[in-house]
C-alpha cells in the first residue's frame, strides 16, 4: 500500500489533463467553425509581435499601475509553473524536492527563494487587483455589463492565485520548520514563508508540520489542476490564447478595411463593355463565392475573430476609449467580443448535444448583437489600439454592418440616403459631380 | 481663386503631368467650410510653384462611407472607376486634405488595382519643408494657444502623428497637447459614416465630448487635419457659444494665414 500515493496522484493527473486537453480540443472545434482566414504570412514579423506583445507585455504598461501588477503576476505564474515539473516528479515517484538534486544546493536554494518573491509578487498583485475590482471603482471594471459571471469570475480566478500562493508559503514554511529541527533535509531557501508563518509554525509539533506540509502540496496540486480545467469556462483562457491571438492579429495598417473579392468580380464584370452577361459561370467559379456578405452568425465570422471572442480577457480597456461609449450609446467592444464567445459556446453545446449543429432560431444578429450597437460604432479604431492582445472588434462590427446592408437592406434611412448619393452623384451629398470644381471660380 | 486651377485633363491635353494630383474630396469639393480648406492648400502650393492638378469632373467620392457603411458593393464602383481614371492618366503621387480618402486611396486601392503613392497635405507639406520649398513663420500665430486635434484615420489608423505638429510647431504657437491625443486621440463621431446620420441616443454627442476636452485648455485655435473633424469640432465650439472666441482651423488654413495669403 505503500505506493497509494503515488497511484491517486497519477490518476488526477492524467485525469486533470485528460480534461483539460478535452477543453481545448473543443475550443479548437469552436474556433473551427468559421471561415479560413490566410494569416500565415510574415512569419517572422508575426513571431517578433507575439514575443513583444503577449510575451513581453508591451501593451499592458501603457496603463502602468493595471501593467506591473499584472506583470507581477503574469511572471510570478510562469515561473512558479517550473515548480510544477518538480511537483509532478515528486508525485509520481515520491521523492522530496527533486529539483534539488538537479540543481544542486546552492541554485535550487535561490531557485526557491526566487520563487517566493515572486509567489509575494502574485500575492500583492491578486489582492490589489481585487480591491481595485471590488471596491475601488475602476469604471471599466464596475460596468452593468459585468454584472454576474463576468464578475464572479474575475473574483474566483484571484481567489484561487490567492489560496494557490498561500498553499505555497504554508507548505514551504512547514517545511522550513521541520529542517531548522534536522527533520526533514535542508533543501532550499524560504525568506518570505519562514518570516511571514514561521514563527507560528515554530509552536506547532513535527507530526501536525508533516501534515500540514503534505496537505498543502496536495492542494497546490488539485489547485492546479482545478484552475487548468476551470480555465475552459472562464476568461481566463487569455493566459493561452493570448498568445495565438498575438501571432495571428492584423498586421496591416488599421484603417485598412478589406476588400469582398466576390465583389470586385461582379463589378468588374459590370463595368467590361465586352461581357456577356448571360454567360454561364466558369467551372468551379460559382464554389469560391461567399454563400453571403457579411456576418450574421458565428459561421460567417472568421476563425481569428472567433479566436478573439474566447482571448478576451474582458478588461475593458477597450471599451473604456470608446467615444460612443464614453457618450452613453449602447456599443461596447468589449461585449461584442463577450457576445460572439457567449454565442459561440452556445452552438458548441448545440454541437455538443446533436453530434452537429441544429437550427436553434437564434443568431448572433439581434439575438446578442443589436443593430444600435453595431450603428454607433465611429470606426476609429481605439478599441483595437487599446487591446493589450490585439484583439479586433471592430472587424465583427464591420462585417455585420456588412450583413445589415447587403443582405438585409437594413441601413439607417439617412445612411442609405449617403449611399444613393455615392452611387448617382458620386459624392453622399446631393451634389451634381459636374460641379465638382466650382469652388475654384468662387 | 486668383490663379487658375488646372485639371489632370489640361495638363493631358498639354502633353504634360503635373508634379502631384491633389485630390479634392467631396468634402473640399461641395461642403462651404471645407472649400476653405481647399483654396488655403491651393494658396499655398502655387506660391510655392508646385505644379498639381485636380480631377474636377472626373473625381468621384473614394467610397470610403458607403465602404464603412457597410455597403462594399457601392464602394468598389466608386474604387475601379476612379483606379481606371488615374490609371488613365498615370498618376503616380496623390496629396489629399482628407484624411479619410487618404486612408481609403493608399490603404485599399492597392488590391484594386490602383497604385499610387498617396500622402496627407500635412505630410506633404512637411516634405516641402524639410526640402526647403516651403518657408513657415509664425506671424499671426507666434505665441498663441493652439491644440491639435487628431484625426483617426491619419493617426490610429496610418499611424501618423508627427507631420501636423512639425508644421504647427513652425508656427511659433503655443502647441498644448490633449490628454486624449496620439494614439489615445478621441474621435470627434464623424468617422464611420456617422457623419451621415444622427447618432445613436446616449448621453451626449462625440464632438462636445471632444470639443469640451480642447476647450478645457482654452485654446485661441483648435488645429485640425480632417474636414469632417473641422464640421464636428465647429459644430461643439457652436454649442458652447465659444465661437468668437475660439477657431477651428484646418493646418494648411493657418499656414496659409500666417503667410497671409
Amino acid at each position: 500500500m505503500q505506493y497509494i500515493d503515488n497511484i491517486i496522484f497519477l490518476i488526477l493527473l492524467v485525469a486533470g489533463f485528460g480534461l483539460f486537453a478535452k477543453s481545448l480540443l473543443k475550443i479548437y472545434r469552436n474556433i473551427r467553425l468559421g471561415h479560413e482566414i490566410n494569416r500565415n504570412d510574415r512569419k517572422s514579423e508575426r513571431w517578433s509581435t507575439m514575443a513583444r506583445v503577449a510575451m513581453g507585455q508591451s501593451k499592458m504598461v501603457k496603463r502602468p499601475v493595471a501593467g506591473i501588477l499584472h506583470l507581477f503576476v503574469y511572471v510570478g505564474f510562469v515561473i512558479i509553473n517550473i515548480e510544477l515539473i518538480e511537483i509532478i516528479v515528486d508525485g509520481l515517484f515520491g521523492t522530496h524536492r527533486f529539483l534539488a538534486s538537479v540543481f544542486g544546493n546552492g541554485f535550487y536554494s535561490f531557485f526557491t527563494a526566487t520563487l517566493e518573491i515572486l509567489a509575494l509578487l502574485v500575492v500583492i498583485g491578486v489582492v490589489v487587483f481585487f480591491i481595485r475590482r471590488n471596491f475601488y471603482g475602476v469604471k471599466r471594471l464596475t460596468m452593468k455589463e459585468l454584472f454576474g459571471w463576468p464578475k464572479h469570475d474575475a473574483n474566483w480566478i484571484l481567489i484561487i492565485e490567492f489560496a494557490l500562493m498561500m498553499a505555497f508559503f504554508k507548505m514551504n514554511a512547514a517545511d522550513w520548520v521541520l529542517q531548522q529541527r534536522g527533520v526533514m533535509p535542508v533543501l532550499g531557501s524560504f525568506p518570505i514563508s519562514s518570516t511571514i508563518l514561521g514563527p507560528v509554525f515554530t509552536n506547532f509539533g513535527d507530526g501536525f508540520l508533516h501534515f500540514t506540509e503534505k496537505g498543502a502540496w496536495w492542494f497546490h496540486f488539485v489547485g492546479i489542476l482545478f484552475f487548468m480545467n476551470y480555465l475552459y469556462y472562464s476568461k481566463h483562457l487569455h493566459i493561452i490564447l493570448a498568445f495565438p491571438s498575438t501571432w495571428y492579429a492584423n498586421l496591416d495598417k488599421k484603417g485598412k478595411f478589406n476588400n469582398l473579392d466576390s465583389v470586385t468580380k461582379e463589378i468588374k464584370l459590370m463595368m467590361d463593355p465586352n461581357a456577356d452577361p448571360y454567360a454561364a459561370p466558369a467551372e468551379g467559379a460559382e464554389a469560391d463565392a461567399p454563400s453571403k456578405f457579411g456576418a450574421e452568425d458565428i459561421f460567417d465570422l472568421n476563425q481569428v475573430q472567433l479566436l478573439n471572442a474566447y482571448s478576451c480577457t474582458e478588461c475593458g480597456r477597450c471599451t473604456s476609449v470608446c467615444p460612443a461609449n464614453i457618450t452613453g450609446k449602447k456599443l461596447s467592444p468589449r461585449l461584442i467580443l463577450m457576445k460572439t464567445r457567449d454565442r459561440l459556446e452556445e452552438v458548441g453545446r448545440n454541437i455538443d448535444k446533436n453530434g452537429k449543429f441544429v437550427d436553434d432560431g437564434k443568431k448572433l444578429l439581434n439575438d446578442y448583437i443589436t443593430k444600435e450597437e453595431l450603428w454607433a460604432c465611429t470606426t476609429c479604431n481605439a478599441c483595437t489600439d487599446a487591446c493589450p492582445v490585439l484583439l479586433d472588434p471592430l472587424s465583427i462590427i464591420f462585417e455585420m454592418r456588412r450583413f445589415l446592408v447587403m443582405e438585409q437592406s437594413a441601413a439607417p434611412q439617412e445612411l442609405n440616403l449617403m449611399m444613393t448619393n455615392v452611387e448617382n452623384n458620386a459624392a453622399p451629398w446631393q451634389y451634381n459631380q459636374a460641379d465638382r470644381l466650382n469652388w475654384a471660380n468662387d | 481663386m486668383d490663379f487658375n486651377i488646372k485639371t489632370m485633363a489640361e495638363y493631358a491635353a498639354e502633353g504634360k503631368s503635373p508634379e502631384v494630383l491633389f485630390w479634392v474630396g467631396c468634402a473640399g469639393s461641395f461642403d462651404d467650410r471645407a472649400k476653405k480648406i481647399t483654396k488655403a492648400f491651393c494658396k499655398i502650393l502655387n506660391k510655392i510653384g508646385v505644379e498639381f492638378a485636380v480631377l474636377g469632373q472626373e473625381e468621384s467620392c473614394t467610397g470610403d462611407p458607403a465602404k464603412r457603411a457597410g455597403n462594399e458593393f457601392v464602394f468598389q464602383m466608386m474604387a475601379l472607376t476612379n483606379i481606371e481614371v488615374l490609371n488613365a492618366y498615370e498618376v503616380k503621387k496623390i496629396v489629399t486634405a482628407c484624411p479619410h480618402c487618404f486612408n481609403t486611396l493608399k490603404n485599399e486601392y492597392p488590391s484594386l488595382g490602383g497604385h499610387f503613392e498617396v500622402v496627407h497635405h500635412t505630410q506633404f507639406l512637411k516634405t516641402l519643408m524639410e526640402e526647403g520649398r516651403l518657408k513657415i513663420e509664425g506671424g499671426a500665430f507666434k505665441g498663441k494657444k493652439i491644440t491639435f486635434h487628431d484625426p483617426c484615420y491619419l493617426g490610429r489608423a496610418n499611424d501618423e502623428y508627427e507631420a501636423p505638429r512639425i508644421l504647427l510647431e513652425k508656427l511659433d504657437a503655443e502647441l498644448v497637447e490633449m490628454k486624449r491625443c496620439r494614439t489615445n486621440g478621441l474621435c470627434c463621431g464623424a468617422g464611420g459614416a456617422q457623419m451621415f446620420k444622427e447618432p445613436e441616443k446616449g448621453n451626449k454627442d462625440i464632438n462636445i465630448e471632444r470639443t469640451e476636452e480642447a476647450l478645457s485648455f482654452e485654446p485661441k485655435v483648435i488645429a485640425t487635419g480632417c474636414p469632417f473633424c473641422n464640421t464636428m469640432m465647429t459644430d461643439g465650439v457652436k454649442h458652447f457659444n465659444k465661437n468668437t472666441e475660439v477657431a477651428v482651423k484646418d493646418i494648411v488654413e493657418l499656414l496659409a494665414e500666417a503667410d497671409d495669403l
